[in-house]
């Protein structure tokens, strides 16, 4: 009983561990899951989203990053920062107004909650009477006019939210002043417009939704002037002046209105329907902008041909003749266009279209020709199509990133050359002391290549491994389908797109050697390519190969997919990352393991049959191996064979529905006593009905041989350690499989010089069959010294110790259940951590890291990093095996975020927190990336200095923050989707 | 080899009395049979055994295999009838020479049993059967037990529940429920975690220490208080190797009384009062614990070593072909033991065979059967 006793605590090592070890979540990148918001702040240049789920988040300059979240977990509906103010006001959909304030502590700003209000009605009036529908806050910051359903516009003083009653203009105080002929039929109806006069603060707009729109004046409560239009009125814009009113209105139409005192014209200057004759669907909003130029921007939302393109998201832009319908792939949340600041300017000069749309932000610059999108340095979509892995490397060389971005700024030449226009506030982040790369694999079969290393999740460049397979859809088909007289103008923007050509393109493992620059990439029909960096574009035919990982066994049969077909010829690719080989593995199952070795050339795979082994240079296969028990039925058929299961479901459905006629019979027995009687029999037996409401039980059974997926390959790792005897060191391969068995293998690799004379050999030397049987997550061998063997090619590079050869190594197994060390050569267990057996726990990630201290500069340790099911993040000693500390990080219930999650080498972390968001954590007390910036009101970045000059003439600001200390460009070009991890992979980790 | 199939079959279908029996030494066999009503005395067993083995110039031990594959001694007229009686259809003997039994060891989970010096004792052999010769208590099969007695209060129950062979499940469902607790503010409802079901004919219900809707409060000296379903159930499968469970049993009527034995029983107060009475092959014994039996939950893993002809040659999915089998912590095993373990792996094996006649795999090597005279008397 001793090992549960809890190990006393030593003071030092407890302080040791204070400089070593803290854990904090850090970031979000990507794009905020289910926006439902939109603000912007022209005088502090910020934007803000709100969500569903009640967070807002703050974006200026790249680097510069707020997140609050509401309390209550309730949709922001709108978002209205106070002009000139640090100050923004959140609407939710529980009809909560809630005041925010950026306040500057201690250097940098922080976000906070200062207040919150409810609006109430007298008591007893209906709850409509009360409910917002319009925010306006008065250009003094001290007045907020609040519209609602019941068309009353209530006053609120700010910041408490006390409310002005006598202030209040009710519907039928505004009823009572308007002319006789104006009075009919317009009680209740709610307020959809208020809007400040651009020149005079004491007017207001009151727009109403049948169609009334009137301007009060705020000292004289009276109406100024009143419009009528026949048709409901959606939303309404004052031209700069004052002197235009534009409303648009649910029929798809929009009108103009001139406001002059002389006469009162009941009829609009001018009434449009821009997407007529046919019934058209409502323009929501529109924006009427005027121009130095001459002809004004008029951008609107919606408005589309009710029959033929009803279903588009469409926002468009009409000026000196051109018109766009920029057509988005997700449906439109919101617009704004970022236009002069200065209230006293004369003109709008409008120079960015932003839009939220519910899968990515859409940034469009309108004073190029062609209207270009303009690349995000943050907010990138990472999900534009659906995430199946990713994959973190750190400290990349200078030459590979310059050449990755070099590739990269090919890719994106139809952006604009625009300077990122939201720049507001002062990132105060160091430069990031080294460069970090995320690359994340996706369904549609690229490899995406993200900068890691700061607080902006910026896109490098993008792979695509469609190439090398026939596809059944024509690459061009897409981009020359829009001919040039077509009717209505649309242009696809953004990068969101759902669908997947084919799943079996699914990128699975990814692997990156960053001192050689190769890259293996495996998928989800059992492909495994290797890729070269190459600056040039080439010709180049791909080396194929198949792996035979059955071997002869007969009598299995494989139900599951296809392997895709190779192109023969040779195929034309882009700079960057060129395939040259391709190995596809037979059955075609799902790449479930891979591991590359620079240094040797050797590229390792394993799926659920099996794993092989495949020199790269001399472009043949050494070994494969079949690790399928013959029992093992479901591995052999493959994970989308769903034709047992189905037929089993089908029959427990039938069983559920005989079994719910039978109770609800019961519940409602007829009125014989005799046949209420047999139904209380019945009901005391238990019978099915008493099954039914049985609470979850949980079998306890010893994991046996017999257990499905057993073959299934976890884990494959390359070491060069002593095997086979403690004299000679050689280079071995080692595979874990999902039933607890680790096969080692040793390899003879011919010299350099002779490496394309001979073959590379292989021979198993070792299995070991844990006996709990858990899956085998992780491998790894320390040297001498217990310090784990480094990468491949970084001693060539001088940036590690070559490893201790004297001393004894140490084989380090980790399963789902246990750490178990054992010497090698000869494996016996040395000691060993039961982690489930003491926590209940299971361990899905595990990856070395090492972990500097914060007072000592030269001080660091390695040790393991684990996540378990229960969303637990631990750190465990090496070589002891003593459990470190322990964090809870992400909810047990969040598989998807559980099974996303990557380690960094220097103890940070990401995992997805919904489809299109990764949050940044770090255990290490070192190394923390996290946005620190500062936003001040008084700060009179007087907007853009020769009035009117477009953004490109503007002085480029020092532009902060080390994360664009690599050179300008690379932005994001995004897609998505909702599934979020492939079947597959999701059948894995649920194991 | 088409002789003695078709001799045995005989036997097995027109003489019931009639037990086959199969006498292996060293990688010989020896097929005979003997009257399962009356199968005589042990010392004409033995005479019978060595004389048919040609080994009667020295002195051997006798084992067979029981029902659950674990190597028992037969030593004495007792174990010699239970033996017979209990085999079905087959009555599996293994005999080695006595100098390489001591080494070895019989009994359940002798595969990964430690050596111990336990020699001396061996000496009361057969030779000197003047009084009653019975098996050492560690040739026993270790059984599912209460103990920790003293320790835990009398309302709880401290329950090991050991497994022998791979084959019987360890058989019961848990489930979330409530229990009552009596605290400083009255009484007040927690959750807890119940024995939910059992299975039928798995081990919790064989031996009768667990029923249904006893509350477990440990795992393993892990108190449960606080852990999920999915964590309690992760736990129990994790140290299902050495499961001790401590409950409150639903029914406490059976409890131990500990009255009785402060009066003063016979005997110092031992780890473990009750032996679980096993199904009908179980022998009913009283079990003693050795004290570092606690530790003994090593899962020793095994290591196969060998060499693999070079790579792409089709490979059978079963042991590598000149392979050796080592039983970590245990130095080498027994070749008896080796050939036992082979067995058990051929009988799983067979048995996937014959549910899918489409397999056609080759078998390990040494695990083909019957070779060798057949001898029937």
């Amino acid at each position: 009983m001793r090992r549960f006793l809890r190990p006393g605590h030593d003071p030092v090592r407890e302080r040791l561990k204070r400089d070593l070890f803290q854990f904090n979540k850090t970031v979000e990148h990507g794009f905020p899951h289910q926006p439902s918001a939109l603000g912007y702040s022209p005088s502090l240049r910020i934007l803000a989203i709100g969500t569903r789920s009640g967070a807002i988040k703050l974006y200026g300059a790249p680097g510069v990053e707020f997140m609050g979240l509401h309390r209550e977990n309730n949709a922001v509906t709108q978002i209205h920062l106070l002009p000139g103010q640090c100050q923004l006001i959140t609407l939710l959909d529980d009809n909560s107004l809630h005041l925010w304030s950026l306040k500057v502590k201690g250097g940098t700003s922080e976000l906070q909650e200062d207040e919150s209000f409810t609006l109430r009605g007298p008591p007893g009036a209906a709850p409509s009477a009360t409910q917002i529908t319009v925010v306006l806050p008065h250009s003094s910051c001290e007045l907020l006019y609040l519209g609602t359903e019941s068309g009353n516009v209530f006053v609120v003083q700010l910041p408490a939210f006390r409310l002005l009653e006598d202030r209040t203009i009710s519907s039928d105080a505004v009823l009572q002043r308007l002319p006789e002929e104006a009075r009919h039929r317009r009680v209740f109806e709610m307020v959809e417009a208020l809007q400040e006069h651009p020149r005079d603060p004491n007017q207001i707009l009151i727009g109403y939704s049948r169609g009334l729109v009137v301007i009060w004046d705020l000292q004289s409560s009276r109406v100024l002037y009143h419009f009528l239009s026949s048709q409901q009125l959606e939303n309404i814009c004052w031209q700069r002046d004052g002197r235009l009113l534009v409303s648009c209105h649910s029929d798809g139409s929009y009108c103009q209105w001139l406001v002059s005192s002389d006469t009162q014209q009941p009829e609009p200057l001018r009434s449009l329907v821009p997407y007529g004759p046919f019934p058209c669907k409502a323009i929501t909003k529109i924006l009427w902008l005027t121009n130095r130029q001459g002809l004004p921007f008029i951008i609107f939302q919606g408005g589309m041909p009710r029959a033929s393109y009803g279903d588009r998201h469409c926002i468009s832009v009409v000026h000196d003749g051109q018109q766009t319908a920029f057509d988005f792939t997700s449906r439109v949340i919101d617009f704004t266009v970022l236009t002069e600041a200065d209230p006293t300017a004369a003109f709008d000069d409008p120079y960015v279209l932003v839009v939220l749309a519910e899968e990515e932000l859409v940034v469009i610059d309108l004073q190029t020709a062609g209207w270009p999108p303009v690349q995000l340095p943050y907010l990138a979509s990472l999900h534009c199509s659906a995430i199946t892995c990713s994959h973190h490397v750190s400290n990349i060389p200078l030459k590979l990133w310059e050449r990755i971005i070099a590739a990269g700024s090919r890719q994106n030449s139809h952006f604009s050359t625009m300077e990122w226009p939201i720049d507001g506030g002062t990132s105060l982040t160091p430069a990031p002391p080294q460069r970090d790369l995320l690359l994340t694999g996706h369904e549609d079969g690229t490899v995406r290549f993200w900068d890691a290393s700061g607080v902006c999740l910026r896109l490098l460049y993008k792979l695509s491994t469609v190439h090398v397979f026939f596809t059944d859809t024509d690459p061009n088909e897409n981009l020359n389908a829009q001919g040039e007289d077509e009717w209505p103008p649309l242009r696809k923007v953004g990068s969101f797109d759902p669908y997947s050509d084919d799943p079996r393109l699914g990128i699975q493992k990814i692997f990156l050697c960053k001192y050689s620059s190769y890259l293996a990439v495996a998928g989800t029909a059992g492909q495994v390519l290797v890729l070269e960096l190459n600056d040039e574009a080439a010709e180049q035919t791909v080396e194929q190969a198949e792996a035979d990982l059955l071997q002869d066994q007969e009598g299995y049969r494989w139900k599951g997919h296809e392997r895709l077909a190779a192109r023969s010829g040779p195929v034309h690719f882009e700079p960057g990352f060129q395939p040259f080989v391709l190995v596809q593995c037979q059955p075609p199952a799902v790449v479930t393991s891979l591991a590359l070795h620079s240094e040797w050339r050797l590229v390792a795979f394993g799926t659920s049959h099996g794993f092989g082994l495949f020199d790269h240079q001399q472009r043949r296969q050494v070994f494969v191996k079949c690790t399928l028990h013959p029992s093992d039925q479901l591995a052999l058929e493959g994970p989308l064979s769903r034709v047992k299961s189905l037929k089993k479901s089908l029959r427990q459905s039938f069983r559920r529905m005989r079994r719910s006629r039978v109770s609800s019979r019961k519940r409602h027995p007829a009125g014989t006593p005799g046949e209420v009687q047999e139904g209380s029999a019945k009901a005391e037996r238990p019978g099915p009905q008493n099954m039914e409401l049985a609470p979850v039980q949980r079998k306890i059974e010893a994991r046996s041989a017999e257990d499905s997926f057993t073959g299934f390959v976890r884990t494959l790792y390359f070491a060069d350690t002593y095997l086979r005897d403690s004299s000679r060191h050689c280079p071995s391969l080692w595979a874990g499989t999902n039933g607890g068995t680790v096969y080692a293998f040793s390899l003879r690799v011919p010299p350099a010089e002779r490496r394309m004379d001979e073959p590379v050999r292989a021979e198993q030397a070792k299995e070991i069959q844990l006996m709990h049987r858990a899956p085998v997550v992780g491998i790894l061998v320390l040297d001498g010294h217990s310090v784990p063997l480094p990468e491949p090619l970084e001693v060539a590079h001088d940036l590690s110790k070559s490893p201790d050869m004297q001393g004894s190594h140490q084989l380090l197994v980790v399963s789902e259940e246990q750490f178990k060390v054992f010497t090698l050569p000869k494996v016996s267990a040395k000691l060993k951590l039961k982690l489930t057996a003491l926590e209940g726990s299971r361990v899905r990630r595990v990856s070395v890291a090492h972990f500097g201290s914060r007072r000592a500069e030269d001080y660091g340790e390695h040790h393991l990093a684990v996540l378990t099911n229960l969303g637990d993040i631990q750190v465990v000693s090496l070589p002891h095996l003593k459990p470190q500390v322990r964090y809870s990080c992400i909810r047990r219930e969040d598989v998807s975020g559980i099974a996303s999650c990557v380690f960094t080498k220097y103890g940070q972390g990401f995992y997805l927190i919904s489809p299109s968001e990764f949050e940044r954590f770090s255990l290490s007390t070192k190394w923390l990336v996290e946005p620190r910036c500062l936003v001040d009101s008084a700060e009179t970045k007087n907007h853009r200095p020769g009035n009117g000059a477009g953004p490109k003439k503007a002085p480029s600001r020092a532009r902060i923050s080390g994360t664009q200390s690599d050179g300008e460009g690379a932005l994001a070009t995004g897609v998505r989707l909702e599934r979020p991890w492939s079947v597959a992979s999701a059948m894995a980790e649920s194991e | 080899m088409n002789r003695s199939f078709h001799k045995s079959q005989t036997l097995r279908f027109y003489d019931c009395s009639a037990v086959e029996v199969k006498s292996k030494f060293g990688a010989e066999f020896r097929r005979f049979s003997l009257d399962r009503h009356k199968p005589g005395k042990f010392e004409d067993f033995y005479k019978l055994v060595v004389h048919t083995h040609h080994i009667s110039n020295s002195d051997v031990t006798i084992g067979y295999a029981d029902v659950h594959g674990d190597l028992l001694p037969i030593n004495n007229d007792d174990n010699f009838c239970k033996a017979v009686s209990s085999a079905n259809p087959l009555l599996r003997v293994f005999i080695q020479k006595r100098e390489e039994a001591e080494r070895g060891s019989l009994g359940a989970g002798s595969l990964c049993r430690r050596r111990r010096a336990l020699g001396a004792l061996r000496d009361e052999g057969p030779r000197r059967r003047a009084h009653l010769d019975i098996g050492l208590p560690r040739d026993f099969r270790p059984v599912s037990s209460i103990i920790d007695v003293d320790l835990v209060p009398e309302t709880h129950r401290r329950v090991r529940l050991h497994r022998h062979g791979c084959e019987k499940p360890l058989g019961f469902y848990i489930r979330d429920g409530a229990s009552v607790r009596v605290t400083p503010h009255g009484l007040e409802k927690v959750p807890g975690i119940f024995i939910s079901r059992m299975v039928p004919g798995g081990l919790a219900e064989s031996t009768g220490l667990l029923a249904v809707n006893d509350e477990v409060l440990e795992v393993n000296g892990i108190e449960v208080a606080g852990k999920t379903l999915d964590q309690v159930t992760d736990m129990m499968i994790a140290n299902s190797h050495n499961l001790i469970v401590t409950v409150k049993p639903a029914n406490q009527r059976n409890n131990v009384v500990r009255g009785s034995r402060a009066l003063g029983s016979s005997g110092p107060p031992s780890d473990s009062i009750i032996a679980g009475l096993g199904g009908p092959p179980t022998p009913r014994i009283l079990q003693n614990f050795h004290p570092d039996e606690a530790e003994s939950d090593e899962d020793n893993d095994v290591v196969i070593e060998g060499m693999l002809e070079p790579a792409r040659s089709p490979q059978a999915p079963g042991a590598p072909a000149g392979s050796l089998s080592r039983v970590n912590g245990a130095g080498l095993a027994q070749r008896l033991q080796r050939d036992l373990a082979l067995d058990g792996s051929l009988q799983r094996l067979l048995s996937s065979l014959r549910a899918d006649p489409r397999h056609s795999l080759a078998l390990p090597p040494g695990g083909v059967e019957e070779h060798g005279p057949a001898v029937t008397l």
